[in-house]
């Protein structure tokens, strides 16, 4: 009995196409891989849904907004001095730094920005550096920790805890400030407080240049950071990063020099630059910022107009009823003063129509306040264009062609806030 | 080369859509007539008047006027120093313009903020979700029209949202030109 056997003779493009069909049964399919938003090295409520091939990342799309609260919502609907609580909760590492961001932008809307009393501008500088020191003492920490250098972190926490300290007794509150008014601060600084500032910069110094002994030259440390996550100049620029992200990449673009403020021009300090643009640089930058810091406010504490506990009675407020309150002695016995503050309260200050953009050197960016006025005491509209919200657009175009693994260091060394970023 | 200098150099290149620049604080704004063009102006500013640095995008709400919208674009060289704030008005039928991702990277998590909060489009953005809000949020929140204590939102057969709860607030403090009583902060319904 004689059998039939098909032979099939397939032409060279068919057989091409089979062969990519069985290499594809060998190479796998891709895996899809959510990564947050509650991981420890997501630093707050960062969602990233990662393509993996293996354990190299081919696709990145991160998810934002878990945070959202709102916050240009709620600024249209109280007053200019109402909205100050709300800036402690941006950047919830550098609260003072926002509060000075928020009050400037509002000064430079009324025209105030140059009447500032000097020992006013001289304690919002104090208040700035301290908050980068402090948020740069825990954006290190969480970057150590997260590839494994757990000691950095508790080096770097026993030196915020004594920032945090230094801003209870100045301002009332460890964490949400609220120090600065619109034309001012809330108030002078307490007797002895100046020294206890300088106590604190001789101590953190030694704890940096322990930290960098840790760190630095350490080989597993350099091995995970450098040439990983390497963002060259021109895509910085695109892209749109600020702070010490772009200066890793060796943008030479720092707002206190840029564009001085408050009584920068009067201090002296240097601007670090990276020059590759990887993790290792971004690393480096924020250590010798945070050398600048100690060395700006050494400087400050020199200077301060009124010395250390203000012997000389020098004004920390703008001398304007109409934006600042007055003395509470002075409501319950001046007529204008009660006048004053009856209007301020219920009515807020009376803001010119206009509009103005104020970026603030803030330790993790530009951190930007657009306020267009429409008169009265209220804003018309208010945007917040917020650091770590433009450095995480980023990721997208960052991660891909990475290994797994490197995403902690990446994120550790972008070093965002998420309450910041979802606003 | 200050800001105002390269405004009038845009001027004089655009003269037919640019209006002139306006300053105030020290900051210099110029108006787009014609939305449309907004690529090809931005185009220009960043080539030939060295604005390689997109600060930011916002939007604002003209409710009650036409057009409603206006998107305010704030540029910025890195090397001259100069800013400028380029605002663009779009119309509500409309609710669209074109993207200026192709110049600046950065405008792709600005633009889909600004759809996501006022629900104005951006023509060829390649990926135009919301960002803050959730996937299949039905409103636009940040408009005038929209009250701050939110409204109940539901995601079909994942969870029912209501408006927050805040006891007897929100509590609005509304601008001046009005009595005493009527600017104080106190509980008010969007429609006063």
């Amino acid at each position: 009995m004689a059998t039939v056997q098909d032979t099939e003779i397939r032409d060279p493009a068919a057989r091409a196409s089979a062969a990519v069909e069985e290499l594809r049964d060998m190479q796998g399919e891709k895996m899809v891989l959510n990564m947050g938003p509650s991981h420890p090295a997501t630093h707050g409520v960062l969602r990233i849904v990662l393509e993996l091939d293996g354990e190299i990342i081919t696709k990145a799309d991160p998810d934002v907004g878990y945070l959202h609260r709102g916050d240009e919502k709620i600024a249209e609907n109280m007053t200019y001095t109402q909205f100050i609580p709300y800036t402690d909760r941006l950047d919830y590492l550098a609260p003072l730094a926002n509060n000075v961001a928020y009050a400037l932008a509002v000064e430079k809307l009324l025209g105030i920005e140059k009447n500032l009393p000097p020992r006013c501008q001289y304690i919002r500088v104090i208040c700035c550096e301290l908050a980068r020191l402090s948020s740069h003492l825990l954006g290190i920490g969480a970057f150590g920790l997260d590839l494994g250098a757990v000691t950095v972190f508790l080096l770097t926490f026993t030196e915020r805890e004594k920032i945090y300290n230094l801003c209870e007794s100045l301002t009332g509150a460890r964490f949400t400030t609220s120090y600065t008014r619109i034309g001012g601060v809330s108030r002078d600084t307490p007797p002895g407080w100046c020294g206890a500032v300088r106590t604190f910069l001789n101590e953190v110094v030694v704890n940096i240049t322990e930290m960098e002994t840790l760190l630095t030259r350490n080989r597993i440390w350099v091995d995970r950071t450098r040439n990983v996550g390497v963002i060259p100049k021109d895509v910085a620029v695109d892209y749109g990063l600020s702070g010490p992200n772009l200066r890793g990449s060796g943008v030479d673009y720092d707002l206190r020099k840029a564009q001085p403020y408050l009584c920068y021009p009067d201090l002296q300090f240097d601007v670090p630059l990276g020059s590759v643009g990887d993790c290792y640089d971004r690393y480096l930058v924020r250590m010798e910022e945070m050398r600048q810091s100690v060395r700006i406010l050494h400087q400050c504490l020199d200077k301060i107009p009124g010395g250390a506990d203000n012997q000389t009675k020098e004004p920390v407020n703008v001398a304007d009823g109409k934006i600042v309150l007055p003395a509470k002695e002075k409501v319950m016995s001046g007529m204008e003063e009660l006048i004053h503050q009856f209007i301020l309260v219920t009515q807020g200050m009376n803001v010119p129509p206009g509009e103005i953009y104020f970026g603030h050197e803030n330790p993790k960016g530009e951190l930007g306040f657009y306020i267009n006025s429409r008169g009265g005491g209220t804003p018309y509209r208010l945007k917040i264009r917020s650091p770590s919200f433009v450095n995480l657009s980023i990721l997208s175009h960052l991660l891909p062609s990475h290994m797994m693994s490197d995403i902690t260091a990446i994120l550790g060394s972008l070093d965002f806030v998420m309450g910041e970023c979802d606003r | 080369m200050t800001s105002l200098d390269l405004a009038n150099q845009f001027k004089a290149k655009f003269g037919d859509v640019l209006s002139e620049p306006a300053e105030f604080r020290g900051e210099i704004t110029i108006r787009l007539a014609d939305a449309e063009r907004i690529a090809e102006v931005c185009e220009f500013a960043k080539k030939e008047l060295g604005f390689d640095y997109l600060v930011d995008i916002s939007s604002l709400d003209n409710y009650g006027e036409d057009p409603r919208w206006t998107v305010v674009y704030h540029l910025r060289g890195l090397a001259n120093g100069c800013e400028l704030r380029v605002k663009a008005d779009v119309s509500e039928e409309k609710s669209e313009l074109p993207t200026v991702i192709g110049v600046w990277r950065t405008a792709d998590w600005h633009e889909r903020e600004i759809y996501d909060m006022m629900g104005i489009r951006f023509r060829g953005h390649p990926d135009l979700r919301r960002i803050l809000m959730w996937e299949g949020y039905p409103y636009f929140p940040l408009r005038k029209d929209f009250p701050l204590a939110g409204k109940p939102t539901q995601i079909p057969e994942v969870a029912f949202t209501q408006a927050a709860p805040l006891e007897g607030g929100p509590f609005v403090t509304a601008p001046g030109g009005k009595d005493a009583i009527e600017r104080e902060p106190r509980v008010r319904t969007p429609e006063e």
